[in-house]
């Protein structure tokens, strides 16, 4: 069976599974004897190994299917979940991750999981950590076979195929195959057979195995189940083309069969395993939901598949990145017919440009919106992450995420991803206190730390909050003076926020000692330019021993966006809104100079004055002795600056285009964009431009 | 057309600066655009002459002769922009003129001698006889390097 298509399918599917189990997992070590978390995490992983069987990728099978017998161990009350237990879990889920991952790059899927299988082994029989069950009955139970009708043995796994193939339409056949008893070349005969076969489905057991029908270790008669979609008598008649061959019986294994010998298998382990439960009282209860949950399996996973599919529509990525790539086409295009038609002045002309206006802003929307993806995507790695730095630092931490579902361009959502792991590992490292450290300081045990995302306006707000010790103004500012941030004099004069934001400057790091969880040689400049670079800003609250929040603040796409158009020369240069204040026209008699900077008095702010034409290298300055000037006042974080420009053309909202590969980085623009007339327009990168 | 007769043939794009000729491989060239109108790019090498909307493309525009460090020339009738692809993505490149496509045998792209003429020998990765005709080739790695900061002010 070709599965190559179903690849990606396989892989998103996969990942949503695994980010069950890692949710579930998290839920489970909060409420240990929750059951109906455990058969969350069953379920998912069961639907995962069968996939990864189906798909062929046998060393995610067989780790999940160890995965399994640990988690039926727990849910059958065999052993008790303990943290050591879900350390090892989670390493496999990590694992499998991993595994998935490579797949996803192209690879096969393959690691060497057997110390992993080994000690999941060892865990589901209760052998080295201090267990209160007996291993005898679990490992049985992983081997234990059911017998069909025809003599065929299916352990637990083939079943799982089998039923997970129905789902997809697939049907389970036994085909006994008779060849003659004249027969010369038994080998020839069986290898066109399974040609034969393989061409309509996937054979996924054979008896005698394959080696012994290679050999000739066989007498007349060999069987081989058969995963297709193909009629039995079709397939029949094919194989009956066969020379030699004497008879073929095709046996249909129907879900009930599956489903019976599931049950029978279940109710096997469990009448073996009832003497050495321990809670006796409970054993009744879990038998009942555990014999009632395991024939409803396949169908409640279907179930939950098709009630998304009707709702939402998978559609790649690229195809969306391809219509939005056209419909910014369209943007300029009818910023073309706006400008051709406000020179024209045809009313007609006017309207109907005014109409496609209006519905190619309504299109807009739906576009951006389509590319909208909940920030979860991102979040849901943190409390896996959270909970194994916590351990690592020997710390209690508590993550709260608050918002998840608010959403963000792709775009966006691809970048954020790494600083915001950075600002969490830094909470984590220098916020919050050890738990001695908060006992003594008369703070609970337990540090909190809070992930907050939220829109406002026409940005994405994601806030972290910790309730750590916060930033220490004196170790910061000595910092600072020591590596040349800030001259002594200056640091007396800096708010707290300020001090705060010091630790963004470049090669700053408080960390008394480099730990194995930060310091690595990469400060938060890292976080701050990636942030910077989306267009986005970054400040910090800080108050000394209550904790630290962390704002970033974030544009909701990146492609399209809102400018003010300005011209210089004769050149036209667009400033984007979202670092506009305002516009201005001043009287140049109202223009100060402090320290050969002119500067104004923008409402009781000194803001320093910027002349693009110096910035830019323009050469002509024609219009020195004109009395009045326009100023577009812009701002980066607190700071603010007026931008000396000619004139302003107006706002319009525009595509952004980078320069290419070729002029990697231009000074001050930030990219290019192309206006209604068809020339190209720079964008100015007001955050180069204020220091 | 000519058929190309040996697979060592190569299909040049021929072109003038300076009355001298020189070529770069077809498989490079994307198209050859007559005037354009080019945005400046502030703080940019001098031949650096800016960017063009090429059909919704942002493309940086050079000027082969002041890279070549040749006296200035004004875009006249004949001057024309060779768009090629390189590293993945499109620049331009104005010429004087261009107006030939050729084969040139591999076997006749020799190194060049060492004195041909005012181009600095890092941007030329052979001369190439063709005939009376004597082709200078270039070597786009070197003429287009990425401008990053720092290198700018390389000349």
């Amino acid at each position: 069976m070709d599965v190559s298509q179903y690849l990606d399918m396989f892989i998103e599917e996969s990942k949503e599974h695994l980010q069950a189990c890692s949710e579930q997992l998290l839920a489970l070590e909060n409420n240990p004897d929750d059951l109906a978390i455990v058969n969350e995490v069953f379920r998912a992983a069961h639907t995962l190994k069968g996939m990864s069987a189906t798909m062929g990728y046998e060393d995610i099978a067989n780790l999940t299917h160890k995965m399994e017998n640990v988690l039926d161990a727990i849910r059958n009350s065999k052993i008790r979940v303990t943290t050591e237990i879900l350390d090892v879990v989670f390493e496999a889920v990590d694992d499998l991750e991993l595994m998935v991952q490579d797949i996803e790059s192209g690879g096969d899927g393959k690691k060497d999981v057997s110390k992993l299988v080994d000690t999941l082994n060892r865990i589901e029989a209760g052998q080295p950590l201090d267990l209160t069950t007996e291993p005898a009955a679990t490992t049985e139970e992983a081997t234990t076979e059911v017998v069909t009708t025809t003599g065929i043995h299916y352990d637990e796994f083939e079943l799982t195929v089998i039923s997970q193939s129905a789902e997809q339409g697939f049907n389970a056949l036994e085909i006994t195959v008779t060849l003659r008893d004249d027969c010369l070349l038994k080998v020839a005969r069986v290898f066109m057979t399974f040609e034969i076969l393989e061409k309509s489905g996937e054979v996924i057991k054979t008896i005698p195995t394959v080696e012994q029908l290679e050999n000739e270790d066989f007498d007349q008669k060999f069987t081989i189940v058969l995963l297709t979609q193909e009629d039995a008598e079709d397939l029949k008649a094919k194989v009956l083309k066969v020379s030699e061959i004497e008879d073929v019986h095709i046996t249909h294994i129907t879900d009930e069969y599956v489903r019976k010998y599931k049950q029978a298998l279940l109710n096997e382990s469990d009448i073996d395993t009832e003497p050495e439960v321990i809670d006796t009282t409970i054993t009744p209860m879990v038998q009942d939901m555990i014999t009632k949950e395991a024939p409803k399996e396949a169908i409640k996973t279907k179930k939950t598949a098709s009630s998304n599919s009707n709702k939402t529509i998978r559609v790649n990525i690229d195809r969306l990145d391809i219509l939005m790539n056209l419909f910014e086409e369209l943007v300029i295009d009818r910023g073309r017919l706006q400008s051709i038609a406000s020179e024209l002045h045809n009313p007609e002309l006017n309207e109907s440009v005014e109409r496609m206006t209006r519905v190619s802003g309504d299109l807009q929307n739906i576009i951006l919106n389509m590319r909208m993806v909940p920030v979860e995507t991102v979040f849901n790695r943190f409390p896996k992450m959270v909970r194994q730095l916590a351990r690592d630092l020997n710390k209690k931490i508590d993550l709260e995420i608050i918002g998840a579902e608010t959403e963000l361009d792709r775009t966006v959502i691809d970048e954020i991803g790494d600083p915001l792991v950075h600002l969490i590992r830094n909470a984590l490292d220098h916020g919050i206190e050890t738990p001695e450290e908060r006992i003594a300081n008369g703070k609970p045990e337990i540090g909190t730390v809070t992930l907050r995302a939220y829109h406002s306006g026409n940005h994405v707000f994601i806030e972290l909050e910790d309730d750590g010790a916060g930033v220490n103004r004196e170790r910061v500012v000595g910092k600072a003076i020591e590596r040349g941030i800030v001259s002594p004099e200056a640091a007396d004069s800096l708010t707290n926020k300020q001090v705060a934001e010091l630790i963004l400057a470049s090669g700053f790091s408080t960390a008394a000692s480099i730990t194995d969880v930060s310091g690595r040689g990469v400060g938060l400049d890292v976080v701050k330019n990636t942030i910077e670079s989306l267009g986005g800003h970054i400040s910090i609250d800080s108050t000394e021993g209550k904790g630290s929040l962390f704002q970033v603040q974030l544009p909701l796409t990146l492609s399209i966006i809102s400018v003010m158009l300005v011209e210089l020369d004769e050149e036209v240069y667009a400033i984007p809104l979202s670092s506009i204040i305002e516009t201005a026209i001043i009287q140049k008699a109202d223009i100060l100079n402090a320290h050969n900077q002119p500067v104004i008095d923008f409402r009781g702010t000194i803001v320093p004055l910027v002349d693009l034409k110096d910035i830019f290298e323009m050469k002509n300055r024609s219009n020195e002795e004109d009395e009045f000037q326009s100023i577009v006042i812009v701002r980066k974080g607190e700071n603010l600056a007026g931008l000396v420009v000619d004139s302003f053309i107006g706002q319009q909202e525009i595509v952004l285009k980078s320069l290419g590969e070729y002029l990697q980085s231009v000074f001050a623009i930030s990219g290019a964009t192309i206006l209604g007339n068809g020339q190209v327009a720079l964008i100015v990168d007001c955050n180069a431009l204020i220091k | 057309m000519t058929k190309a007769t040996e697979v060592s043939d190569m299909k040049v794009i021929v072109f003038q600066l300076m009355n001298k000729e020189y070529a770069i491989g077809l498989d490079v060239v994307e198209s050859i655009e007559k005037s354009l109108s080019i945005t400046r790019v502030p703080r940019m090498p001098s031949y650096v002459k800016g960017v063009l909307n090429l059909r919704g493309v942002v493309t940086p525009v050079v000027d082969l002769r002041e890279r070549f460090d040749m006296e200035y020339k004004e875009f006249d009738e004949t001057s024309c922009i060779i768009i090629v692809s390189h590293a993945g993505s499109e620049v331009g490149l104005i010429v004087d003129d261009a107006n030939d496509v050729m084969d040139v045998p591999t076997s006749a792209i020799g190194p060049q001698p060492e004195v041909v003429g005012s181009v600095e020998s890092e941007f030329i990765s052979g001369v190439a006889k063709v005939g009376k005709r004597l082709l200078v080739m270039l070597n786009l790695e070197k003429v287009l390097q990425p401008i990053k900061k720092g290198n700018s002010d390389e000349f």
